[in-house]
């Protein structure tokens, strides 16, 4: 078949325009719907979209193709997407992934000839404690092994539709092992609306004030301080947007608040919205956990039932809030608060210049508060309990508790909740980590953390964490796991900037260098100079911290590298027989006679 | 204009550069000719903020001069060591990204990433180079269009919205796969509305956008960048506007 002949297009477009309206912000969710029909964007497709919503089609293609779940080219019927993550990749995926396409005569990133099927990688899908996992049409797949992917070959074989799949492939636990204020104590929804009720709305900001709360997802900045300037932002509308896109690789907490806690979520946004004074807010769900999205909306649809969203809330006359929830579509930059709004925006993930800030111009440059999923869930027990129950846990500058998403090489992985300040060493024994060696804390933009530095405590302060705690035992390949994080930044980067754009591209190919064992001293301190130059010059918090893991490992893990370089002070980057891959790949061959050294 | 308005000043080098409400740091030094070398900036179009090569240093941090407001008592560095080094290694890292042959390519001497080099006193590409795949385009009768020498600018972007009412041009793909788009399902340029009058067909810094039958008219030796900076090119039109428009 050739799939670029669409003479009915307009027709097969009709009930998706009328779902979602033609105003430009929608899209986003209008392509993602095209995907689904064509399992690509034709361009037949971006014509008929742009002429609808009155945009011209280099707008149409610009989002098309920026978005790793989009894609301009057929990916065909059953798109099956491995997990990239440093714990997927631990855990055998990239064997399995071969295994799969192996036993199905495929290579990885292209369709298969009957136009049925595609295999790929795709960045962390927030299984890291039941991997290896994987995507499959968008929906997870969990704890796979070879036994499990010959029932999926043979269900695609069949041409099983995904939903009618056993649907023990799809089991997601929460694996909560240790729960504290914030997971334990029973909620009820309302409360904390309520309790917002009564003592007013100003009276709730100086709660939130003397909890000395600030965000989880990963900057730290004071919620109180963001929603007074918000709320003191001058606007036709304000808007509060729950960042729920949790694209951190190693970080999966917000996925099991959204599963299980998604009331104490969403009060969390209407205290918010109340202090504000929001009508509308938005939840940015990733697309990887596009699973949850039936379970948030009858979630949502309950509490509008019960009086807690939509109209006169509580009975508050002129209090109305609602919330939609808005699907991404595999971008990580669009977990940073401005690239997110963008996307909200239906438009391509790229950070805004700013200033201006969002909370004077944020969403249709209205004023606007971005939090973390974990963030509104504190704020709502803050509305119920006080500022002082909260400022009471943890440290002085890091009030309350972090919520940790561990896994790697530990017996228990999962969701540990810990009051700020616990250390690495007694997080360690509790998750069961065997002759751990080292941490990477709050995931590839973090910090990674050798075993003498075991006593360092988490918190604003010393180790601050968006959640991710990656657990690497002895005898771990740090410069493959390194390697892991370069590759994910070069895939992730949005190619606004010229430092990011081309500098995570430098720093993987030169870790690829050195880890293929071409590498010098003249390469180390390339990776130092690119990772200046990152660092200094880039337009967002991706580029400024993509070489974390590059220059961490350079200062304190020379083991990892000095036996992979080359006695001389530099060799060129050319590798002659990674020339020949070509002419192995034509031939079929990968024996020793075809390979150089 | 009051002159409590003008009163307003930043630093920049040490010397004092008024400014006025809205202004950028480039604005106000580009009106006091005060030089911040930039690729993707050019005061007739909304700013972008994307080569970063005007990056500056504010109070102690970096910021992109082309976006940044100007606010009262900024201490700004640019004119650093430290600064043209890092500027040095952005031009270098467009070079390596792209396929820049300049001995063979038509722009040279008129190519404001060539005259950027020049300036910075680049010496060679340094980093390895990725030699990618890149299209040339030419169906449209009266323009060529080489990717090969895009830099990503969006100028012709910006300048076809803003100027031309016309979209001709935009920007799909991603991180290094990001790539200039054409209005057209063709994805041939020859299919759009371009026309060698358009503004955008003027706006490109290097060698991108060639208009046809216009080759080699100014030899190689008598063009722009032969005989003048690209310090004192890129300060013409600010300072050939400001006075003359009011
Ligand atoms: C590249 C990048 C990715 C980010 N991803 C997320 C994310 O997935 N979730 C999140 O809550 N914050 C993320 N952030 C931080 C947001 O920009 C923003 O600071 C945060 O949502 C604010 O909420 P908080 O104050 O509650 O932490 C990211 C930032 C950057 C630079
Ligand atoms: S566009 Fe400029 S830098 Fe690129 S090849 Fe031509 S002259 Fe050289
Ligand atoms: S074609 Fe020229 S003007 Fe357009 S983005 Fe590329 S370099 Fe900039
Ligand atoms: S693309 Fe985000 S830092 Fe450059
Ligand atoms: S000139 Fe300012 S970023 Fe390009």
């Amino acid at each position: 078949m050739e799939p670029h002949e669409f003479p009915h297009i307009e027709q097969q477009l009709a009930p998706v325009f009328e779902r979602h309206g033609c105003e430009a912000n929608q899209l986003l969710k209008i392509l993602r719907e095209v995907q689904e029909i064509f399992h690509f964007i034709p361009p037949a497709a971006i014509t008929c979209v742009a002429s609808h919503l009155g945009v011209p089609r280099t707008q149409v293609e610009g989002v098309a193709g920026f978005y790793f779940f989009l894609s301009l080219k057929s990916v065909g019927e059953y798109r099956l997407l491995f997990s990239n993550n440093v714990t997927d990749q631990m855990q055998g995926n990239p064997e399995l992934m071969q295994y799969f396409c192996h036993k199905l005569w495929l290579e990885s990133g292209k369709v298969s000839e009957d136009n049925l099927l595609s295999v790929d990688s795709t960045s962390c899908t927030g299984m890291c404690d039941q991997g290896p996992a994987a995507l499959i049409n968008g929906w997870p797949l969990t704890n796979l092994d070879r036994d499990r992917l010959d029932m999926i070959a043979a269900l695609i074989h069949d041409k099983k539709p995904v939903c009618d799949w056993p649907s023990m492939l799809f089991e997601v636990k929460d694996n909560i092992r240790r729960a504290g204020t914030l997971l334990g104590e029973p909620f009820e929804p309302g409360a904390a609306i309520r309790a917002t009720l009564d003592r007013g709305s100003a009276a709730t900001l100086m709660e939130m004030e003397a909890s000395g709360l600030r965000g989880r997802g990963g900057a730290g900045f004071s919620v109180a301080r963001k929603w007074s300037l918000c709320r003191a932002s001058p606007g036709d509308h304000h808007y509060i947007v729950c960042n729920a896109d949790e694209g951190e690789p190693g970080t999966f907490k917000d996925r099991v608040l959204l599963n299980s806690y998604a009331d104490l979520v969403c009060e969390g946004m209407t205290v918010g919205a109340r202090i504000i004074g929001a009508t509308q807010g938005f939840l940015y769900l990733r697309g990887e956990y596009r699973y949850l999205l039936k379970k948030l909306e009858e979630v949502l649809a309950r509490r509008r039932v019960a009086g807690l969203l939509g109209k006169n809330i509580l009975g508050e006359t002129g209090f109305d809030f609602d919330i939609e929830i808005h699907l991404g579509a595999g971008s990580y930059i669009c977990g940073e608060e401005s690239a997110l709004i963008e996307s909200l925006e239906g438009k391509r993930g790229r950070p805004r210049n700013r200033p201006p800030f969002p909370v004077t111009h944020g969403y249709l440059d209205q004023p606007t508060v971005v939090d973390n999923v974990e963030t509104l869930a504190c704020a709502a027990r803050i509305a119920i309990q006080g500022g002082e129950w909260f400022a009471a846990i943890g440290t002085t500058q890091s009030t309350g508790s972090k919520i940790l998403s561990i896994a790697g090489d530990c017996a228990r992985p999962g969701i540990y909740e810990y009051p700020f300040g616990i250390a690495l060493h007694e997080i360690l024994d509790d998750c069961g980590a065997e002759d751990p060696y080292a941490v990477q804390v709050s995931g590839p933009s973090g910090i990674l953390v050798p075993s003498k530095e075991f006593g360092r405590r988490i918190s604003f302060e010393d180790l601050p964490t968006a959640g991710a705690f990656t657990v690497f035992k002895r005898g771990r390949d740090i410069l493959q796991i390194v390697q892991n994080f370069a590759r994910f930044f070069a895939h992730e980067s949005c190619g606004f900037c010229t430092p990011c754009r081309v500098g995570t591209q430098l720093q993987k190919k030169i870790v690829d260098k050195i880890t293929h064992g071409h590498g010098t001293v003249y390469d180390l301190e390339e990776l130092k100079h690119v990772g200046h130059i990152m660092q200094s010059m880039s337009h967002c918090g991706l580029g400024h911290t993509a070489a974390n893991p590059v220059l961490d490992m350079l200062e304190k893990f020379p083991d990892a590298y000095e036996h992979k370089l080359k006695n001389f002070a530099f060799e060129p980057v050319f590798d002659l027989d990674g020339a020949l891959e070509t002419a192995r790949k034509i031939t079929g061959r990968d024996d020793a006679w075809a390979h150089l050294s | 204009m009051g002159a409590l308005v003008m009163s307003k000043a930043i630093t920049i080098d040490g010397k004092s550069v008024s400014f006025i409400d809205g202004q950028t740091i480039m604005d106000a030094a580009l009106a006091a000719g005060v030089y911040i070398p930039h690729l993707c900036h050019n005061p007739e179009f909304e700013p972008h903020g994307n080569c970063k090569l005007c990056i500056v240093s504010v109070n102690g941090r970096n910021m992109t001069a082309c976006t940044m407001p100007a606010a009262e008592d900024m201490v700004v560095a640019s004119d650093t060591p430290e600064l043209d080094s890092d500027r040095q290694a952005l031009v270098q890292m467009l070079f390596v990204e792209g396929n820049h042959i300049c001995p063979a390519c038509e722009a040279s001497g008129n190519c404001q990433l060539q005259a950027a080099a020049y300036y910075l006193k680049m010496l060679s590409p340094h980093f390895m180079h990725f030699y990618p795949p890149r299209e040339v385009d030419a169906s449209h009768p009266d323009i060529f269009l080489d990717l090969n020498r895009c830099i990503l600018c969006e100028l012709c972007v910006r300048a076809s919205r803003e100027v031309d009412g016309k979209n001709v041009f935009g920007i799909s793909g991603r991180g290094i796969g990001t790539h200039l788009v054409v209005n057209a399902a063709s994805g041939r340029l020859g299919d759009t509305n371009f026309a060698v009058t358009d503004k955008a067909a003027q706006v490109c810094p290097t060698g991108a956008i060639l208009i046809k039958r216009q080759g080699y008219k100014i030899p190689i030796g008598q063009r722009t960048f032969d005989h003048k900076k690209i310090s004192e090119v890129q300060m013409e039109p600010a300072k050939r506007t400001e006075p003359e428009h009011e």
